[in-house]
């Protein structure tokens, strides 16, 4: 019987000739990426070992990483003392990829470890964040776990007692027309199978729109996975997936893609033509929520957010920044624009979208995950609207329940910067 | 289990049950206070003690979807809350499971508050209204977890284990 990708990493990481959706498994762990709240992995680390007389250490340092974003630099003595405590852990333990608050390997966990090199093809990968779903688009199996969880991969090496998940496969295919792309896509998929329509399974993408499709805009695809509940997304590796590792995130040891087996099975099979896919836009208060840019355009907005492990890689800065150079942000309207790392950051530089953004009178911040999480900056006022290239508009993601975010692309964001309302780039303004 | 002291709609979210701005506090001694910290109602009738310990939450669909901070469950396992909902995102059920929140799958499950809700057989029943709802078990692999008493017994035992076996 055919086997799906994830049926085949798990196989792998479990040492057994093969496993089907259902089985329970054992995985060793690949990489374990864990940002702020690495502050709870190490207390819960701590109690594992409490009273047992055993010395707490990592099983394998070289597989954990530690990524600063979620409130960079900290907002609070609360949160400088959290980093402050994970520092020390790091520096104790000789964690060596941890990327700290810096310009130049400081950024979004999201964009770190593929950026890096960190993921590959048919790994295991865990993170203390939902969004770890995206590193399925390197055609690993990486998935969202709790900080406890994480404190017993630290202790055993292994994730426990995980469930085979079955496999949702997702077949696309056609020409993205002008202004529309990965983001669209995946808002597009969460509309259609709902926020809970993947809960427990894997989404496994395919089709020639997929495989034209760079790594930049699959890790857009596999982070909102998530968004229709799926355990993770996966994009099998190929051509552009061993491209990305060696010419963008220099590795040089072997590549050996999964890929499923044409027999493979499937839960279902969905199949989507985005020929006549329209700008997508998911409106308040759920991310499945999702209607055409035609339905919704003309809502009056406040600010407009261009970042995120989503949406904050140099070819979202690149889309923005074509629309807005030479405009003006329209007055009552503030653009705020958060690169994904440091070093997208340099190349928005290099390449002047950094002073297209400045001249039309947007606010570029520093590297890191910024108002998404309402954690930080960027807050909205009382019956305020947002547009955001981010992932999730649920009531007060972004610290007030009394506001309401439009989650879409970058095109339909930086458009709306200058309309002042929720606007369809392909129109002009 | 006992008398339903919330009732929530569908896809709630882990930003509404623990705001993202309270993540920098860990402590599950400290969560609690912050469960439902935008819902002026829910939050201060916890934080007014107003809720006895074994108190019912019951969910529809998609309870805990979102982010995978574990503040959201010992926000209300802090608060002793049992919670019961149509379906539970993933994330959230296996936190639940490793922190030991009592949770229980019910699709369909209709209650309003002040309701006496409880478990019987494989069953959750309104005793207020009569009205029943099979329980989904929970998943198979996550039982020895909550048999161990949760996740960090469970692997504090499997660490000495490991470490006998040498």
């Amino acid at each position: 019987m055919g086997k799906t990708v994830v049926e085949k990493v798990l196989a792998r990481a479990a040492g057994l000739p093969a496993v089907s959706a259902g089985d329970v498994v054992e995985p060793r762990v690949d990489v374990a990426m864990s940002h702020e709240n690495a502050a709870l992995v190490i207390n819960q680390f701590l109690e594992i070992y409490e009273g047992t007389g055993v010395t707490a250490h990592p099983w394998d340092v070289s597989k954990i990483a530690i990524i600063f974003d979620h409130r960079v630099p900290a907002e609070s003595p609360k949160t400088a003392s959290n980093q402050k405590k994970i520092r020390e852990f790091v520096d104790a333990h000789r964690i060596s990829r941890f990327h700290d608050i810096r310009g130049d390997v400081g950024g979004i966990c999201h964009q770190i470890l593929p950026e890096y090199g960190y993921v590959r093809p048919g790994q295991v990968v865990v993170g203390t964040d939902s969004h770890t779903t995206s590193h399925g688009a390197l055609g690993a199996f990486s998935f969202g776990i709790g900080a406890t969880e994480m404190a017993s991969v630290w202790t055993l090496g292994v994730a426990l007692n995980v469930e085979v998940p079955p496999t949702i496969k997702i077949v696309v295919n056609g020409e993205f027309g002008p202004h529309v792309g990965p983001k669209d896509l995946i808002l597009h998929v969460v509309g259609k199978l709902t926020a809970q329509g993947a809960n427990f399974r894997v989404l496994e993408f395919h089709g020639e729109t997929i495989r034209k499709m760079s790594t930049s805009g699959r890790l857009a695809v596999c982070n909102m996975s998530v968004e229709a509940g799926a355990t993770s997304g996966i994009v099998p590796a190929d051509e552009e997936t061993i491209r990305y590792l060696r010419e963008e995130a220099g590795v040089t040891d072997p590549i050996e893609p999964v890929v499923p087996d044409a027999d493979a099975v499937y839960e279902s099979v969905v199949t989507i033509d985005v020929g006549a896919l329209e700008p997508q836009i998911a409106c308040p208060h759920t991310v499945d929520n999702v209607k055409p840019i035609s339905e919704v355009a003309g809502v009056r907005v406040h600010q407009v957010v261009i970042g995120s492990c989503t949406n904050g890689r140099i070819d979202d800065l690149e889309a923005a920044a074509n629309i807005i150079r030479g405009k003006k942000v329209a007055q009552g309207t503030r653009m705020l624009v958060f690169p994904a790392s440091g070093r997208v950051f340099q190349e928005a530089l290099d390449r002047g979208y950094v002073s297209d953004f400045m001249k039309a009178g947007a606010v570029v911040m520093n590297a890191g995950c910024g108002p998404c999480l309402g954690v930080h900056e960027g807050a909205l006022g009382d019956n305020e609207v947002a547009v955001s290239t981010t992932n999730r508009n649920f009531k007060g993601r972004m610290g007030n329940p009394k506001s309401e975010v439009y989650l879409c692309s970058p095109a339909v964001a930086a458009a709306s910067a200058v309309a002042g309302v929720l606007a369809d780039p392909r129109k002009g303004n | 289990m006992g008398k339903v002291a919330f009732v929530v709609g569908d896809d709630v979210s882990t930003d509404v049950i623990y705001p993202g701005r309270y993540m920098a506090t860990v402590l599950p001694t400290e969560t609690p206070q912050f469960a439902f910290a935008n819902d002026p109602a829910l939050n201060t009738k916890l934080n007014a003690k107003l809720v006895p310990p074994g108190s019912v939450l019951v969910g529809g669909k998609n309870f805990g979807c979102g982010s995978s901070r574990e503040q959201a469950v010992s926000c209300l396992k802090g608060w002793e809350l049992t919670i019961v909902a149509s379906d539970i995102s993933r994330i959230f059920l296996q936190n639940a499971i490793n922190l030991g929140l009592n949770i229980i799958t019910a699709p369909g499950v209709e209650a309003a508050e002040g309701d006496e809700v409880v478990v019987e057989g494989a069953k959750v029943v309104n005793r207020t209204t009569g009205k029943s709802w099979d329980v989904v078990p929970l998943p198979p692999a996550r039982q020895a977890i909550i048999d161990a008493g949760g996740l960090i017994a469970f692997t504090r035992k499997r660490m000495l284990e490991a470490r006998k076996k040498g």
